[in-house]
Parts: structure tokens; sequence; C-alpha cells
């Protein structure tokens, strides 16, 4: 077993190692590579003593410099929140229609208005805000309760037809079927579906007109063009929230649908609500 | 019987036996290059002047483009994406003609190395042109060649430290100075050099000069021809664009050989003598420390000093100069075939003269015809084509630009009056350094009206904005058409920018969609 022993096929030192004649050459690792090696030790000691690394019962060592993820999550959102500190601050103090009239603002909220937008609305009214039946579409220039951006506030802070919230949107359409005859609901769906321009059967018209004055111009108006303090739809316009026709008219005459609208003031904060406010204000409809 | 004297037995030698085995690697071998003197250390020294000039001296030159723009002359304006090149203003999206240049250069280059050989390499490559000055200062601190062996070799005297970081301090000043150079591109040079000395540039600035200044010091000052010979691909790569009429650096042979350092005696014995006298003055000049005399290889840079040596020593003999020399290999064949009396004998000098001593009508010498072939041709016509054609494209480019992004989500909305309204991300494009008033007009989809989002501009065709200068200006336009004038359920329009001053004009086609059921 002496340690000079060279093998005599490869002609390479052994390390004097011997196993039933096995033996072992001597083939060290580059210096350099010890030396990394022996680096990447060091500096491994002191990491798991400067960071968090040692598991123990319950928790872990927290290292002498006290790093955490956790923390560093945590800064980084402090330091996002104080970065936008001096525009929510603003549009905490302010109103709503200021905020609209504030170029550096209004985009500010309208930014952040979208994100809020399709986290909690996008559910029902679509990704584009563009609805569906029964959904609003909100780019459009059709407002049940206004598109003025604080009565767009107003809806979004206390929704519509929403019970926990007392200060909800509230309005009920009546089901006509159990109030007028089913001739009457007919004559009324076709006088109001001639109102933007259906031709259906003329001479049912007249007394629908009659029938519609005596049951529906309380919340409708005189001449069907709705009443948002009511939130009674503009029956003359192009755009129904439930489909438009004869049929469908007479359907929502018998046994009206009525949608809600959950109150997002409470949940969001105010200030998320008047963002979403400058924001659908900014899609193209807002009066 | 087996009878083994009927094999033949060859004797190879492995490059790398178990007997001799040798390391991969190569411990570098230290190069002291002596001063060289002649033309072509000259005209090295004035490449040197001019390139480093142009290095250090580009940021500082000034442009007068008004006051909307910098008025540095060459400007790589990174926060501002703007390239900045004299008279040329370039956009992001205009970095094609950087492309069309790195094109030019790399055509250039072959041109280059085909017709001179490796000028690049040893005349203008960074490389070689900080290597020369590192030299200069290493000659200046200890002396010229011998005096550095000397120095290297004896001990570590007070002296020889001194001298030793003196140099090393030098050097690293040098690559500060690089460093420092190579960030004015980027940022207002006087501004930045103000805010470099009071601590109160990017911190990227100061990473920038410490990287720049720490491989200047190591390539320049350490590594030196070991870049060129291990790490730079061109050397590989100039095998292939060197051909048989290139002008490469050439120990000619047919007149150099046989060498002798004594020449008189052994022409005395009735032996064959050439110029050569084996002076080794060309290997002591060689930055790359090689021996040209062992034919063209891949670690030369075609510096020409030892041609300057050569020269020197030739002018001295009283012998032609030229032993070596800038020659093709055609010529250098034809030279050598007469020499060898067509490759019969070994070299005999005295094939290639007349008998009064004088070379004779058949050596072959170079003409500038030969630059002028097939393969050059191409590689010119390629070079000017593609700058003629950058030209043309940098002549006729527009400044007023027009994108339109169409919303998708909704792709329309219907409006209360049953009208149709399409959503449009419009941004103009102002490229001049100076504020403009751009008129949008709205051209097809008849009755259809604009409306800017955020303006007090009235609904109408056509609307005039003012455009910062040098910006781009993001519109939000909404388009309306009414329901009775819809005629399809996608209808192409075309948004028209025009500058009613400059009469620049650009245009954009839109899509205009609709509900099926519209009509």
């Amino acid at each position: 077993m002496s340690s000079d022993h060279i093998d005599e096929v490869s002609g390479i030192s052994t390390t004097g190692h011997e196993w039933d004649g096995i033996r072992e050459l001597n083939n060290p690792l580059p210096r350099w590579w010890v030396i990394t090696f022996y680096m990447t030790i060091v500096w491994a000691i002191g990491y798991t003593i400067a960071y968090p690394a040692w598991p123990l019962l319950h928790s872990a060592t927290k290292g002498v410099l006290g790093y955490s993820s956790r923390n560093e999550v945590k800064n980084e959102l402090s330091a996002a929140e104080a970065a936008k500190g001096k525009y929510v601050a603003a549009i905490e103090s302010k109103s709503v229609s200021e905020i609209a009239a504030d170029d550096t603002l209004r985009e500010f909220a309208v930014a952040a208005g979208a994100a809020a937008f399709k986290v909690n609305c996008v559910q029902c009214h679509g990704s584009g805000a563009q609805g569906s039946k029964g959904f609003p579409n909100l780019n459009d220039d059709d407002w049940l309760w206004g598109g003025e951006v604080d009565q767009i506030q107003q809806t979004i802070a206390h929704g519509i037809r929403f019970a926990s919230d007392p200060a909800t949107r509230l309005s009920e359409m009546p089901a006509f079927g159990d109030i007028i005859t089913a001739d009457q609901i007919k004559q009324v769906s076709t006088y109001v579906a001639s109102l933007s321009g259906t031709v259906g059967d003329q001479s049912l018209v007249a007394p629908g007109a009659k029938v519609f004055a005596e049951n529906c111009v309380a919340c409708h108006g005189d001449n069907a063009k709705g009443n948002k303090e009511l939130g009674a739809p503009d029956l003359t316009d192009a755009i129904w929230l439930y489909a438009s026709g004869e049929a469908a008219i007479a359907a929502q005459v018998t046994a009206p649908k009525q949608g809600v609208m959950p109150a997002w003031g409470a949940r969001l904060g105010e200030t998320k609500v008047k963002e979403l406010a400058v924001y659908i204000h900014s899609l193209g409809g807002g009066e | 019987m087996l009878d083994n004297t009927q094999i033949e037995r060859i004797e190879p030698t492995p490059v790398n036996s178990a007997k001799v085995r040798q390391p991969m690697y190569a411990a570098r071998k230290k190069i002291f290059p002596k001063r060289a003197s002649g033309s072509f250390r000259q005209f090295k020294w004035l490449v040197m002047a001019v390139t480093l000039g142009i290095y250090y001296l580009t940021p500082w030159l000034r442009w007068d483009r008004g006051s909307f723009s910098p008025d540095q002359a060459v400007l790589l304006d990174v926060a501002n994406r703007r390239f900045y090149f004299f008279f040329i203003e370039i956009w992001p999206q205009e970095f094609y003609y950087v492309a069309g240049l790195l094109v030019m250069a790399g055509v250039g280059l072959f041109l280059i190395t085909s017709t001179v050989g490796r000028a690049w390499c040893g005349y203008t490559c960074p490389q070689t042109v900080w290597v020369d000055l590192f030299l200069v200062v290493e000659r200046a601190i200890e002396g010229d060649r011998n005096a550095r062996i000397k120095l290297d070799a004896g001990l570590w005297t007070p002296r020889k430290l001194v001298l030793r970081v003196s140099k090393h301090a030098i050097w690293l000043a040098i690559g500060a100075l690089t460093g420092g150079a190579w960030i004015f591109y980027f940022a207002d040079a006087p501004t930045l050099l103000g805010e470099l000395f009071t601590g109160t540039a990017a911190p990227v600035a100061y990473i920038t000069v410490a990287v720049l200044a720490a491989t200047t010091y190591t390539f320049g000052g350490l590594m030196r021809e070991q870049v060129c010979t291990y790490m730079c691909p061109w050397p590989r790569i100039q095998a292939a664009m060197l051909d048989e009429n290139s002008l490469t650096v050439t120990y000619n042979d047919w007149r150099g050989e046989p060498r002798s350092r004594h020449a008189k005696k052994v022409l005395a014995a009735g032996q064959l003598v050439g110029d050569c006298v084996d002076c080794n003055a060309c290997v002591a000049v060689c930055p790359m420390g090689i021996d040209i005399r062992d034919g063209q290889q891949l670690e030369c840079i075609t510096c020409a000093l030892c041609i300057d040596a050569c020269d020197g020593v030739m002018d001295k003999l009283g012998k032609e100069r030229g032993l070596i020399a800038y020659a093709t290999l055609s010529d250098y064949n034809a030279n050598m075939m007469l020499a060898t009396a067509g490759g019969s004998s070994s070299v005999n000098p005295a094939l290639v003269r007349t008998d009064d001593g004088l070379f004779s009508d058949r050596v072959a010498h170079f003409h500038i015809r030969k630059i002028f072939r097939p393969r050059t041709y191409v590689y010119m016509a390629m070079w000017s084509l593609i700058g003629l054609g950058l030209l043309y494209s940098l002549l006729t480019r527009d400044r007023l630009e027009i994108n339109v992004l169409h919303d998708r989500n909704p792709q329309f909305v219907t409006l209360s009056d049953g009208s149709i309204r399409n959503g449009y991300t419009v941004k103009l494009l102002n490229m001049i350094p100076e504020p403009r008033t751009i008129v949008v007009t709205m051209q097809g989809l008849q009755g259809a009206e604009m409306v800017v989002v955020g303006d007090d501009i009235p609904a109408g065709r056509s609307f005039a904005i003012p455009v910062e200068p040098d910006r781009l200006k993001m519109l939000r336009v909404f388009v309306r058409q009414p329901a009775d004038q819809i005629r399809a359920p996608a209808q192409t329009f075309k948004f028209r920018v025009e500058d009613r001053a400059s009469f620049e004009s650009n245009e954009y086609t839109a899509t205009f969609n609709a509900p099926e059921t519209a009509r």
C-alpha cells in the first residue's frame, strides 16, 4: 500500500486504496475547481446564518439579516401604494365631477377603475362592459338611472334593488298580467313596439295608446321617454335590456324581470367606487 | 509460419500519447514587442490618432436641432428612445437603418479582407488600437524590448515596483477614460461630465465606466494577443475571405532563402545565400509574437510592423526592400516557381535575379488591377446597393405618421337612436423636432362623424389638433354612423392626417363594424 504506486496501463499514480486487486486511479480535481467548491461551502454557511434557513420545530431560523420574502412583497406593495398616494388622496377628497374634469386625475382614475372593473364587474357586464341580455351595456348612451358621473357613482355605491342597502335604487314594475287583460297587453305591446319604429297591427295601436295612458305613463312618462328618477326605461329608443319586439314587450308587461345589482360602496370603499364611476363614464356613453 | 517481416511498419506519432501527455492548456509566453519604425508604423500612428480621436471626441460635437431636441451630434437617447446622428433622427421603429449599416459594415469587411487582407485586424480594430496605446505606455515607462525583458526577469527591486505600479496605474486610467468616453454617447456629454464628478450621475453610468475600464485594462494590458488568438472569431472566418489575389503580409522566401547569419562565409564556401540574414527583427517587433517567415498563420493580424523592421535591415544591407511585403498568393507562387525552377529544386535566389544582381523581369509584382475582380465587384455592388437603398429610404421616409387600433371589445355599440358607434385608438406621430398642428380627416363612411374623447372638439368629419415636437399623440376617437347609412357589417374608410404647413400627409385604412341586423 504505497501511495506512489503507478498504474501500468494508464501510467497514472493510484490513491493507494486497493480492493481485491482493484486500485483507484489518482485523478485529482483541478485546483481551481476544488477552491471554488470550498468557497461555495463557506458561502453556504454564511448564507444560512444571514438568511432564514435551518428548519426548527414550528418555524425556521430567521437569519441575522432579518430577511423574509413576505416582507419584501409587503415593502414593494407599500412602495407602490406610496407612489399612488397623492392621486388616491386627491380622488378621496374630490367629487367625481371634479376628478373627471382634471386630466391627470381622470387618467389615473380611468386606469384604476379599469383594473377594478376587470375584477368586480366583468362577471355581469362583460369584459368590454358590453353587457348582455338583462345586463346593461355600459358603452352606450342609454342610462336607466342616469349617465352623469355622480349618478353612475350613486348606482355603483348603492346598487339597484339591493335589499340590504337602504339607499339602493329602488323601483318595481308591477306584473300587469294580473291587472289588465290579455287583449290589453297585446294592444299596449303593439303600441310600445311602434314607438321605436316596429310596424305591427295598426288597429291595435290606438287602443294600445289608451291602455298605455291609463297604466304606464306614471313611470314611463306621457311620451314614453322613461324616467331616470324611477329607473323607468325609455321605450322609444333602439336599446332594449330584455330583447326587442312585441312578444318580448308583452312578456315583460305580463311578468317583468327585475335585475338586481349589488351595492359596492361598502365592499370596495369610496375611492374605488369613484374610480369605477369615472372609468364607466369614460367609455363613451357618459352624459 | 508467420512471416512478420512482410508487414510494413510505419511510425506515426500520436498527437497526445500517454507517455508524453500534454495538457490542453497552453501557458502564455510573454511577448515584448520592439518598437518598429517605418512607413507602416507612421500609418498606424495616424490611424490610431484618427480612430481614438473619433471615439473620444464624437460625443462632444454639437448639432443644432432647434429648441425642442438635444444638440448633441451623436446621441443614443435610450430614455426617450431616440437616436440622433447629425442630421438624422431615428425612432425605434426605424432601427432597420442601423441594421442596414451593420450589414454594410459586414459586406465592407468582406470587401476589405478579400483585397487587402486583415486590414481591419491590423489597423483599425479597437483591440489593436488599444493594445498599441498600452504598448506606448509600457515602452515609455519600462523602455524598449531588451529593457523590458531584463526588468521582467529581474528581482522585485523598489525600482521595478515603481515602474510596474505606475504602468498599471496609467493603464487603468486609460481604461477609465475609455469607459468614461463611452457613456457620453448615451446622454448629454457636458451635463453628464458634471454629474459624473459631483457624484450625481445615474448608477448605471458609474457601473458602465467600471466595467469598460476593467475590460479595457484586461484586454488591452493583460491579455493582448490572446484576445485575437483565442477569443476573436474573425481569425477563423478570414480563411474563407482570403483568396489567391488577396494581399497579405508575406515573407518572400523565394528571395530570402536559404537564410544565413554568415553570408560572406557561406558564399565563400560556394553555397547559396538568400537575402534573409536571420536577424529576427521581424519576430522582435511582432505584437503577436509569431515568426512571419513560417508563412501566413491564424495569429497574424497583418499589422505590417515586420515589413517596417525588415525594410530597415534591407536598407542597411543595401538590398531591395520587400523581403517581407504585402503580396498575393498568386504572385508569391509564381515567384516561388521561378526560384525553384518549377518546383524541381530548393529555393535558389540566383534564379530570380539577372547577372548584374537585379530582379529579373519575370518576377511578379502586385498590380492594382488585381483588386478589381468579379468577387470584389460583387461585394462593391452589394455594399453600394444597400447604401443607396438606405439613402433612398432615408430621403423619402415619412415624418408624419398615423397608426390606428380598432376597439375589439366591444367591436361596436348600438346607441339609443339606433346609430352605431366604433371606438379607435388613434396615434399621431410627429417625427420632427417642431410642434405641428395636424389635421385629421375621415374619408368614406357616409354620414359618419368623429368625436375625440376628452377634448372639446365638436363632432365632425375633420379636426385639427396640436402635437408636441418629436412626440406621439394618442387619441381616443369614437366614430358614429346613423343607422340608415350603414351599408355592410364591415365597411372600410380612411383616417387621413395632414400638416397643412408642410403639405405632408399620410393615411390609415380602418374598418367600421356594425351588427348584421343594423341596416
